[in-house]
């Protein structure tokens, strides 16, 4: 099995890769439902010590929301779709047609709560094609679930999975940005220990 | 002057008066802190599995349940805590996200709270106070100064136990 420490830069240059052309499917499906620009920065691969994962979304105890999908098949990932409270708040406001700012935490109701699900549903579908396209790998993703609450309450119980192999994990993180400043969330692929190695082999760089 | 150590994920920590212990966002993983009344000495660990057995590579022993719990003994051993004075105080243990199915992310807090209540329960440690369950993120603050663990959620209240 690969050590995530061990990858090659040709390795990381591949996953990079893959991760922009899924992320930027992905902006544009993202794009078409808000009827809004946008952008994304170059997929970041990083492999962190659990403890560390919270810090790139602002501390485990910021408030966020994470939409979460387990996606099985012969290469086994999770994904997270995470931003900032507000950031998912101000998504409900683009998504319903209400004006900036009238969607807060506290009145979050179960439609918007469905339509970030949804949101969550079609980014990672998107991703996942252009991710099977490349690698000829079928995944499949479960249902989202989603959950309003601490960052690292959030991470924790995705990361856990992980704890059993290892003390990291490998994230491919895209930060998705709307009218060139203002972000909006990360899209985080955190494949499983045992899938990166068919994932590396399917685009020919297992070596 | 007091300050306030940070235990991180999977992460063991001792504090002595005026020092506290502080844990952010615990979700599905769970802060046990361990408590010498007499020395007023802790320990905090925030472990994130049941136990050690099951996995692949058990080298953080902080990670675990049953080796967590096991760590902060020797490092209280070790500042001079007296084992038969220790008590607990747990917190954590939630279900982050609901789904249809009933997958093993869906019950690990559920897991967590079970196996550290056993494991405590195995090395005679009595567990005065526990808030573990529902579905929300808690930060601990422990204060070995007077054995408090103060507990903030968002959106579920403040208290301390």
């Amino acid at each position: 099995m690969v050590d995530f420490k061990e990858l090659s830069s040709l390795q990381i240059d591949a996953l990079k890769e893959i991760g922009n052309i899924g992320a930027g499917n992905a902006a544009t499906a993202l794009a078409q439902m808000i009827n809004t620009k946008i952008d994304m920065n170059v997929p970041q691969i990083n492999i962190l010590a659990f403890g560390d994962v919270p810090e790139l979304v602002g501390g485990a105890d910021n408030y966020a929301v994470g939409i979460y999908l387990n996606v099985t098949g012969e290469a086994a990932t999770n994904i997270l779709f995470l931003m900032e409270v507000e950031k998912g708040c101000s998504l409900v406001d683009m998504l319903m047609g209400r004006s900036p700012g009238s969607t807060q935490p506290e009145n979050l109701s179960d439609l918007d709560i469905s339509a970030m699900m949804e949101v969550g549903n079609i980014i990672s579908a998107t991703y996942l094609n252009a991710l099977s396209m490349f690698t000829q790998l079928s995944f499949t993703p479960s249902v989202p679930a989603l959950a309003i609450d601490m960052a690292g309450a959030i991470l924790g119980a995705i990361l856990a999975e992980y704890g059993q192999v290892g003390d990291s994990v490998l994230l491919l993180d895209t930060l998705f940005k709307k009218d060139d400043q203002d972000v909006v969330g990360h899209f985080f692929l955190l494949p499983e220990p045992g899938a990166l190695d068919t994932i590396l082999s399917a685009l020919g760089v297992n070596f | 002057m007091s300050r306030i150590i940070q235990v991180g994920m999977a992460d063991m920590k001792i504090a002595q008066s005026p020092d506290k212990l502080m844990t952010p966002g615990l979700g599905s993983c769970i802060g046990i802190c361990l408590y010498d009344p007499g020395k007023k000495l802790a320990s905090m660990a925030h472990i994130m599995l049941p136990s050690s057995l099951q996995a692949k590579n058990a080298v953080n022993r902080a990670k675990f349940a049953d080796t967590a719990i096991e760590l902060a003994l020797e490092e209280l051993d070790k500042t001079g805590a007296a084992r038969s004075r220790l008590v607990a105080k747990i917190a954590g243990g939630a279900q982050m996200f609901k789904f249809s199915g009933d997958s093993d992310i869906m019950k690990i807090g559920f897991r967590n709270s079970a196996a550290v209540e056993e494991q405590l329960n195995r090395l005679r440690i009595r567990l005065v106070a526990n808030d573990t369950g529902g579905n929300y993120g808690r930060t601990i603050t422990f204060d070995p100064e007077n054995g408090e663990l103060l507990i903030k959620t968002i959106g579920y209240g403040e208290r301390i136990i």
